[in-house]
Parts: structure tokens; C-alpha cells; sequence
């Protein structure tokens, strides 16, 4: 049986860094987007959905990305299948920011 | 995947190497950053939500801090009764000690640790956590390692955090879920009798909460 990619329960692994990280905006802001849409007061998807959309990366993803970088992919997924925004307004949108930063 | 990223240790647990010990990167790529931006710009556009809806669920989150745990580990040792109402049924004893509302928050059970019982929290599919009482989990209890380890060796992963138990000690984990948080209610340090409720707040620390470390005895 092929365990999923986020079931790591006794799986072999090294020590653990116990270094406290700095909590930066951008963790802020993707852990308050996440909290805001699943809110059940407004009902865009729920915490199950938001699971479903990180257990659902592949394994390489998993592990390159760090926790709210995970994160931001799944709302990325999720807010595109709810329909809240499309692919094409998103892309659009992140062609525009690059271009700004190009020029700045 | 972004060429900026680099792994500090080395192996990664790819797909195709299902054996290779678990890990994972830190820091933030500018794509993600840029998608961050992307989205969060979209979403107030289209009025999912305000700037001011940021603002205020990031100081919520912000808002909640170990001390709240603390708080009611403090009670508890304090009144009997109290820790009786507590590992009963947690979210209303919380409620009424803090004055917070916890309706939103997924199901919480205090475990107890005593002299022949320790408990430690993880989550080994992601990173459950009692956030209402204890805040943000720290990096460690979300790592790779952290939940990889700590279901198996719970002894070896405790002796790095510095904390020895006698081998009579029983040790058991607890592994979160989604709709199941747990929270520990530390064993009184010895010679605190005399100390007030705020005073014996001041010592609990939130890792003796989680259940990697426990407390030190006071001066006697």
C-alpha cells in the first residue's frame, strides 16, 4: 500500500530543529486568508477542503515548499474550483506584478 | 519547482525515494511570495474580503498566546473542581475561566500527566494544535521530523528537548486531528504550595503544555 505523501507517522527521519522561527507577513497573511475563507460565516470552503488541497500535492512539492508556501497552493486551488477568481484573471494578475517589479 | 530553492540538508523524500528520511525546506521563494500577493489582491478586489479583514484576523491570531494556556493550568491546579469540569469536558471550563468564545473551534481535551503518566501532542498528517489556548504551533511541531519521530520514539525525541522521564514513567502520545485538539496539563512543580494562582502562571511554559518538557521544581 502506498502511504500518502502527508502520513508521516513513524517514517524514518533526522534530528529536529529546534530553532523558534520568526513568524514573517508573508506566514501572517496566507495563515488569515486561509482562516478568513474557511471561515463557516462565509462558507467558501471548508478546513476539510483546505486539507484536501495540501494532501493532494505531489511529493516533491511537499517537501521543496515550506508550510505556508503549501498553504498559499491550496487556496490558489481552492479559490480557482470555488470560482472566486478564474485562472485567467489570476495569471493576468501575476504577469502585471512582475512586470511592476521589472520596472521598479 | 523554483530554481532558488535549495534543500540545507541535502535529500529531499521525493516520490520515487519513499525511504529517504523526511525534511523540508524553510524560507519563502518569490514565487510564492508573488502568488501571496496575487491572491490576496484579487480576493479584496472582488470583496471576498477588506484589508481590514487582514488586519483584524492576523491580530486575532496574534492575540492568542500560551499565557491563556497557562491560565488555565494555573486554575486547574488551583481548584479541584475546577480541573475536574476541565478534563471533562475542556471547552466550556475554557470558555468560562478566559471569556473567549471557542463555538468555532474544533473539539479540545485536556490530558493529564502525572507521576507515573506523560503525555506529548503531535499531528502526524499536518499540524493540529490547540491554537485557541496555545497560539501558533512553533517550527518544530509542524517539521517533518517532529511528526515523523515523536509517535516512534517518543523517549529519544523527548530526551532532545532535554527531558529525561524515569523509564517507569509511561509516555503515551496523542496524535491530533482536524476535529480533535489536545492540550497537557502539566504536573505541579514540587514547593509551589505557596504561590498565587498569577505567580504559578508566570512558570508554566508552552512546551510543558504540548508535553515535550515538564517543570522544574521550585526553591524549596
Amino acid at each position: 500500500m502506498t502511504r500518502a505523501v502527508h502520513d508521516l507517522g513513524g517514517q524514518p527521519a533526522g534530528p529536529i530543529e529546534l530553532a523558534e522561527h520568526e513568524r514573517t507577513f508573508f506566514d501572517q497573511r496566507v495563515d488569515a486568508m486561509m482562516r478568513i475563507l474557511a471561515h463557516p460565516e462565509h462558507g467558501y470552503y471548508t478546513v476539510d477542503a483546505m486539507r484536501r488541497a495540501i494532501e493532494s500535492l505531489s511529493g516533491d512539492q511537499y517537501f521543496e515548499l515550506g508550510y505556508y508556501e503549501r498553504w498559499v497552493r491550496a487556496i490558489r486551488q481552492l479559490v480557482i474550483e470555488k470560482r472566486l477568481i478564474s485562472e485567467d484573471e489570476l495569471n493576468r494578475k501575476l504577469t502585471a506584478l512582475k512586470m511592476a517589479r521589472r520596472l521598479a | 519547482m523554483s530554481g532558488d530553492h535549495h534543500h540545507p540538508h541535502g535529500d529531499h523524500a521525493h516520490d520515487h525515494d519513499p525511504h529517504a528520511p523526511v525534511s523540508e525546506v524553510h524560507g519563502v521563494s518569490a514565487e510564492s511570495a508573488l502568488l501571496e500577493r496575487a491572491l490576496r489582491e484579487l480576493l479584496i478586489e472582488k470583496n471576498v474580503f477588506t484589508a481590514d479583514d487582514l488586519r483584524r484576523q492576523i491580530e486575532l491570531t496574534e492575540s492568542r498566546t500560551p499565557e491563556l494556556g497557562a491560565k488555565v493550568v494555573a486554575r486547574a491546579w488551583a481548584d479541584p473542581q475546577y480541573k475536574a469540569q476541565l478534563l471533562a469536558d475542556a471547552k466550556p471550563a475554557i470558555e468560562n475561566l478566559l471569556g473567549i468564545d471557542l463555538n468555532l473551534t474544533p473539539e479540545l481535551t485536556v490530558v493529564e500527566n502525572t507521576a507515573a503518566r506523560h503525555h506529548v501532542i503531535c499531528c502526524t498528517l499536518c499540524s493540529c494544535y490547540p491554537r485557541a489556548v496555545l497560539g501558533i504551533p512553533p517550527a518544530w511541531y509542524k517539521s517533518p521530523e517532529y511528526r515523523a519521530r515523536v509517535v516512534r520514539e517518543p523517549r529519544q525525541v523527548l530526551a532532545e528537548f532535554g527531558t529525561v522521564l524515569p523509564d517507569d514513567v509511561e509516555i503515551r502520545v496523542v496524535d491530533s486531528t482536524a476535529d480533535m485538539r489536545y492540550m497537557v496539563l502539566p504536573l505541579r512543580p514540587r514547593y509551589t504550595e505557596h504561590l498565587s494562582e498569577q505567580e504559578l502562571v508566570a512558570l508554566i511554559t508552552r512546551d510543558s503544555m504540548i508535553g515535550v518538557s515538564v517543570l522544574t521544581d521550585s526553591q524549596r
